[in-house]
């Protein structure tokens, strides 16, 4: 018999902690199978940051680090430079990324430095439990924009993959969604292409990925996603930003 | 090799060079921007890593990652750069990597100013970052004791899996000193694959590594603090280093000072030993493990009627030496810390007001 969906082995026995419908899971899966598939899974560091998926590494089967909130790039920047010859990425929120991190990320991308980047755009604080995020839609109400946020008093959100293709250093940088399966293949295609480019020792990637948090939303798993299409896609547009053509 | 007149800051990026170490991330500083300046020529003769990273608190974290990878790495920075560096300490403490820290000290608080200070003694010897943890932390009085003490750190910091930290003031990096580079250079790194994020085919291992900090569980927490305080428990048991001059004399009052600051008091107690009058001196080469005992022994001579910090700071070593002389002699404080050092005859006047 031949089994068509296994587990794949850079995936740990493990069950998370994400709550019911989190995309998390989807994102690790598919890192998971990226890295079966490119055969790398030996020489593969991770590097967690501080949110919801600070635990990332319970569910990988390889070599991680735990870095501090919005601290990865500098740390990833430290392992590829003194080991050219692993694969290394950051698994980072939009908490962590583009607010306490966004130095880290900017300057790592504008060295080029020779890692991945898988930037999870939730449009909010999941693990400190919901709090406004720079990547909060303008009206959307969280915990400390319980009226909506208001972008005169606190700017539009950011947009990070168009912020980071701006840099003139060659990069692959691109934007996709893990709402629904439609988008999923296309997310699991650019992160096997950014993996792709690193093996290639061509150039800085960063996968940004439109998600969900139900929890904080405060909607279903299945309402989440609908959200997500409907009030993040037009401004969060899909598409690859920057290629190193 | 014979003896290279060397400024201090250049002699320590040497230093790490000849103690293997070849992995270097900074960010610019007075006054200690020659340790980048040398290794950017230096590093790359070596086939090294030279790395100005975007801040001190990226270079912190660079440093993580290259030791948690299992590179033997160093950054050099002054006490702005290191207040600022003390967060990504705190996490490399917790999860255990080793990497050294030179701090060539200027005066503080705040931009402070760009001339000598040991005015960052406490924080250095205190545990510097959030949480509970100690840096071994050592201090030269020469260039040569520099370079000796850079190359000690990095079998130090492998053997305890800790940061270590050179704590030198301005003149240490500044002045121009002859020095011998000893001869066995290239202390080899120990093992690191039982922990390292090296990646599993370099260990050629299945089970796969993990560098954290978090645990979640309060028990879990409590036995991992539990077993870093052993860490330095052991490193007071086995690494506490200090000069002891001129104690073998009928001294009336000790000093404890340390660095360039101790040079002075040494000048100061030759001309008062001229004078008829004898000083004893104990200089911590390690401020953390404090050599709490010799200070103790020292200030405790029936001859010695009182000790006396003398310091780059307002009031900081002071402290361990109160601690430790435990109210068996009177213990004051005496020094300046606005980046001038006190001179000989300043000392020596303080010293004869004592009396
Ligand atoms: C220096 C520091 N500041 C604040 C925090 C608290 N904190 C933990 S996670 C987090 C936000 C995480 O949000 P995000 O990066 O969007 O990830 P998510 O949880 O949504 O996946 C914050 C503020 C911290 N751990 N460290
Ligand atoms: S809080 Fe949100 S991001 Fe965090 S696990 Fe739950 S759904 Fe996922």
């Amino acid at each position: 018999m031949v089994k068509l969906f296994t587990k794949p082995e850079a995936l740990a026995e493990q069950d998370t902690h994400y709550c019911p419908g989190c995309t998390h899971g989807v994102i690790h899966r598919l890192l998971a199978e990226v890295i079966d598939e490119l055969g790398i899974r030996g020489r593969t560091v991770g590097i967690a940051p501080v949110g919801c998926a600070v635990l990332a590494y319970n569910y990988f089967t390889f070599d991680f680090q735990e870095a501090a909130h919005g601290r990865a790039p500098a740390m990833a920047t430290g392992v590829k430079r003194v080991r050219p010859d692993l694969m290394v990425f950051t698994y980072q929120g939009d908490g962590d990324l583009a607010s306490i991190g966004m130095g880290e990320i900017i300057h790592a991308a504008n060295r080029g430095e020779k890692f991945t980047s898988i930037f999870v755009n939730n449009a909010v604080y999941g693990m400190t439990g919901g709090q406004m995020a720079p990547t909060t839609m303008p009206g959307q109400r969280t915990t400390t924009s319980p009226m909506g946020r208001n972008v005169e008093d606190v700017g539009m959100p950011v947009k990070v993959a168009e912020l980071i293709a701006a840099l003139t250093t060659p990069g692959y940088i691109v934007r996709q969604a893990v709402i629904k399966p439609k988008y999923i293949v296309k997310a699991k295609k650019a992160i096997k292409k950014a993996f792709t480019y690193q093996m290639e020792n061509r150039c800085f990637s960063l996968v940004e990925l439109v998600s969900t948090c139900p929890t904080n939303w405060g909607l279903t798993p299945l309402e989440s996603v609908d959200w997500a299409e409907e009030n993040m896609l037009s401004y969060y547009q899909l598409g690859e930003y920057k290629t190193p053509e | 090799m014979g003896k290279v007149l060397m400024k201090g800051n250049e002699a320590i990026g040497e230093a790490a060079i000849r103690a293997g170490c070849l992995n270097y991330f900074a960010y610019p500083i007075t006054p200690q921007s020659e340790v980048a300046e040398y290794l950017t020529h230096r590093l790359p003769e070596e086939g090294g890593v030279f790395l100005q990273g975007e801040s001190e608190v990226a270079v912190s974290y660079m440093i993580f990652g290259a030791a948690a990878a299992g590179a033997r790495v160093f950054t050099t920075s002054s006490s702005p750069g290191i207040s600022l560096m003390s967060e990504g300490i705190s996490y490399i403490a917790s999860a255990q990597c080793p990497a050294v820290f030179v701090n060539i000290m200027r005066g503080g608080p705040g931009l402070g100013g760009i001339l000598p200070s040991q005015a960052d003694y406490l924080q250095a010897t205190k545990g510097i970052g959030h949480g509970d943890f100690r840096m071994l932390v050592m201090a030269p009085a020469s260039v040569q004791e520099a370079v000796e003490m850079t190359m000690a750190a990095f079998p130090l910091a492998e053997k305890y899996r800790n940061p270590v930290m050179i704590l030198g003031d301005g003149l240490i990096g500044q002045m121009m000193e002859p020095v011998d580079f000893p001869e066995h250079l290239k202390t080899p790194p120990s093992n690191k694959n039982a922990w390292a994020t090296n990646g599993m085919d370099t260990r050629q291992s299945e089970a796969r590594n993990l560098v954290k900090s978090l645990y979640l569980d309060p028990e879990q927490l409590n036995q991992h603090n539990l077993m870093l305080k052993a860490k330095y428990e052991q490193m007071e048991a086995e690494e506490v280093k200090a000069e002891a001059y001129n104690v073998d004399k009928d001294y009336k009052i000790l000093i404890v000072s340390y660095g360039t600051m101790s040079r002075v008091c040494k000048t100061a107690i030759m001309q008062l030993k001229q004078e008829g009058l004898e000083i004893g001196l104990i200089r911590p080469q390690t401020l953390f493990p404090f050599p709490g005992e010799m200070v103790l022994q020292a200030a405790t001579k029936d001859s010695c009627q009182a000790v006396v910090s003398i310091e780059m700071s307002m009031g900081q070593l002071v402290e361990d030496v109160e601690r430790y002389v435990k109210g068996q002699r009177p213990v004051s404080w005496f020094g300046k810390c606005g980046g001038e050092v006190p001179t000989p005859e300043e000392i020596i006047d303080h010293i004869k007001a004592m009396l």
